[in-house]
């Protein structure tokens, strides 16, 4: 759009340099090869939406979906215990704003449940959900914590805090997940999705670094380049991929470094270090129980765990019979390739998860990029 | 002898006082509050009839009437507050049918303790838009719930207006060729709302667009350009009600992202918030959709008005059978501009 200009912003969208950056990708790459590159995360699958960078990319090259995204991961059990506490349980739950549209057992999201009387509040930050407890010290107040290693932190101060207040009504249902874990569980899989590499992600490796991804690279021979969240980002982590992948090469490259180092943020990784420990096992919706792939607080802050303080026990719940929503996670499916795409199944009425975020590449599809199809 | 003075009511206390139930009875408290407020602040001689209904003169032409009801929280923010927001809404979607706005009628529904102090901050407001607009408030109500049951308040206007001759102005006129024009930037009035949520505070020098449009809309009438659809694109913002007009046209857009103005403290907003500025609501602004030959007239004629010097073509009308709005990109590529899906900003207006 026409700005006077958004200083750190408007550098990673000029156009000239996306066409600079495009035109060595179309001249690099390989016409007697394909590139099937996976976005890991859902900012970047948003992104190469709403830029339309697949107008700037060759027909060989195909930019597959990965399970980045917080809401899109989601189980629905787990969703159908935040209602249940919501409804059962008398108590205000707090959550960001997406997590509020996924659809949970009965067709019943966080949205409907507040329409039906439940106490239901959307919060931009944990700091909200503090402030709301301290506001309503004789209410329960339970925060729906979900995402990867980047809202994990913040989740982690506001449990600090709430412990070093010694607040007596504030919990949390803690859904945080790890990305790595994600990244092995599909690259393990037996008849996986066929990659030649990773978009690596921008915001989690900014807490976890780039080392965690040597794996990727060293033992599954892919190439990962972390990139950041800017089309031109996005660009030049592509033309970076295509490079590696025409010689042979299988390395953790940075072209995030502006935020992104090998060791992380230290301060981040010792902060959810001291409140949460590893699950033994967790489920993943597409990707089913990963090991080790999610978060709980640790037993010196367990008053602050909702699920042992109420009496909601995790139901696993299968995902709508005609939802392609797994297949589409685990990269093995394109979101026009569900039959409930577009027609049962849109932004306003989704059925799965990955048509409610922005960030979730069936959303995103359907609001940028459907006219492809009939074009 | 007695002290009792029998013409004297004491004055409503505009300082301290509260809204009570007694203001909706229909007794003396309620007409004192209309007499010393809304009377006393929107003053003209329809209203001072004092009947149940305004009497109006004959007009001449077609007649346009629209109504709007305001649940903006807050009630005050930067660049306005309710009570000019309820005036402005009303003029504006009358003047998008092409007419000059005539009268408003304002229909109030107070809330039990809503200080009286703000109250009549509103109606001030509410009376000087209407006077700087020249649309008198001829008519009105009001109405008093329980505390709890309402959110401080809510006003309903509703606009009449008259269409000049020769003007036919609809959502469904719009034709494969056309030019679509914006008058200014996006995103103002919905980022100066959600820049002073009580959970979402923070510093920007937003401010609201709010503005009634009647002025500059005569203006774009007196270009002779040959106009086929106005309208402001307020809740959803520019791409929803881009939307409604290719739906209702049946036509499709294409859109420059180039072209669309945008604050650099708005994009940074909505950068930091996620929201795209696209979706975010105006209250002063119009797309204009005219025949290609006249758009460079139209242009002219706009950017001359101080209400749209920003104006600009942002795209043209194609034909396409499912109704797409698409975009090229500042990138250099292509996507599509969908309707909103589900709520971005609950009460914007």
């Amino acid at each position: 759009m026409s700005r006077q200009g958004m200083k750190y912003v408007d550098e990673f969208r000029d156009a000239e340099l996306a066409k600079n950056i495009a035109a060595n990708i179309a001249r690099e790459t390989d016409p007697t090869r394909t590139y099937r590159l996976m976005e890991f995360c859902g900012g970047h699958t948003h992104v190469i939406s709403r830029y339309g960078l697949a107008d700037l990319l060759p027909a060989n090259l195909r930019m597959i979906h990965g399970p980045g995204c917080p809401v899109c991961v989601l189980p629905v059990g787990r969703v159908d215990q935040a209602i249940r506490l919501a409804r059962e349980q008398d108590v205000i739950l707090c959550t960001y704003a997406d997590t509020m549209r996924v659809p949970a057992s009965g067709h019943v999201t966080l949205m409907r449940a507040k329409a039906g009387g439940a106490d239901v509040r959307m919060i931009y930050s944990t700091q909200d959900a503090l402030k709301i407890a301290r506001a309503y010290p004789d209410r329960e107040v339970v925060f729906l914590a979900i995402g990867f290693e980047t809202t994990a932190p913040p989740t982690a101060v506001a449990i600090q805090q709430a412990s070093a207040e010694e607040m007596k009504n504030f919990s949390i249902l803690c859904d945080h997940v790890l990305t790595p874990a994600a990244m092995h569980a599909i690259l393990a899989e037996e008849n996986g999705v066929a990659l030649d590499g990773f978009v690596g992600p921008a915001h989690v490796s900014t807490v976890i670094g780039s080392k965690p991804y040597e794996p990727f690279a060293d033992v599954y021979r892919k190439p990962v380049v972390i990139a950041g969240f800017e089309p031109l980002d996005v660009m030049q982590a592509i033309l970076l991929l295509v490079r590696q992948i025409n010689d042979g090469r299988a390395e953790v490259e940075n072209e995030f470094t502006r935020a992104v180092t090998r060791e992380g943020n230290l301060k981040a990784q010792a902060l959810l270090a001291e409140v949460f420990e590893l699950r033994d096992v967790f489920e993943w919706r597409g990707l089913g129980s990963v090991p080790n792939s999610a978060l709980r607080l640790r037993p010196k802050y367990a008053a602050f765990d909702a699920e042992l303080k109420f009496d909601v026990d995790y139901v696993a719940v299968p995902d709508n019979k005609a939802c392609e929503c797994a297949a589409i996670l685990r990269g093995q499916k394109s979101p026009q390739q569900c039959k409930i795409f577009g027609t049962v199944c849109t932004p306003d009425n989704p059925v799965g998860s990955c048509m409610v975020s922005s960030e979730g590449a069936c959303a995103a599809h359907y609001s940028y990029g459907r006219f492809r199809e009939v074009a | 002898m007695s002290t009792v003075k029998p013409n004297y009511t004491r004055p409503l206390d505009v300082k301290n006082g509260r809204v009570e139930m007694s203001h909706g009875s229909g007794g003396r408290a309620m007409a004192q509050l209309i007499s010393e407020l809304f009377a006393a602040e929107f003053d003209n001689e329809y209203l001072a009839q004092g009947n149940d209904g305004a009497l109006l003169p004959q007009a001449s032409g077609r007649l346009v009437m629209s109504c709007d009801s305001h649940v903006v929280s807050p009630l005050f923010f930067a660049g306005g507050d309710i009570g000019c927001l309820s005036v402005h809404g009303t003029i504006n979607d009358v003047a998008m049918m092409g007419a000059q706005p005539l009268y408003l009628s304002a229909s109030f529904i107070l809330e039990e303790g809503f200080p009286l102090a703000d109250l009549k901050r509103i109606v001030e407001s509410m009376a000087k838009a209407s006077r700087e607009a020249g649309v008198p408030i001829v008519t009105g109500d009001t109405k008093v719930v329980e505390q709890g049951k309402g959110d401080g308040v809510f006003i309903t206007t509703t606009g009449l207006g008259v269409v000049r001759e020769g003007v036919h102005l609809s959502g469904n006129l719009a034709c494969p060729g056309d030019k679509i024009l914006l008058s200014g930037s996006i995103g103002d009035h919905g980022m100066a709302i959600l820049s002073q949520r009580e959970n979402l505070s923070f510093d920007a020098p937003i401010v609201s667009d709010t503005a009634a449009l009647h002025g500059l809309v005569a203006t774009m009438l007196d270009s002779g350009a040959q106009l086929r659809v106005l309208r402001d694109p307020t809740r959803g913002g520019l791409a929803t009600t881009l939307n409604e007009i290719a739906k209702q046209s049946g036509v499709g857009m294409m859109l420059h992202e180039s072209a669309i103005a945008v604050n650099p403290h708005v994009a940074a907003a909505c950068e930091f918030l996620g929201l795209d500025p696209l979706y975010v609501a105006n209250e002063g602004k119009l797309i204009a959709i005219c025949a290609q030959k006249d758009a460079q007239r139209l242009l002219e004629a706009m950017r001359i008005h101080p209400l749209a010097r920003e104006a600009s073509i942002i795209g043209e009308v194609m034909q396409d059978a499912h109704g797409f709005v698409q975009m090229t990109t500042r990138l250099g590529g292509c996507r599509m501009v969908d309707w909103l899906a589900g709520e971005q900003l609950p009460r914007i207006c």
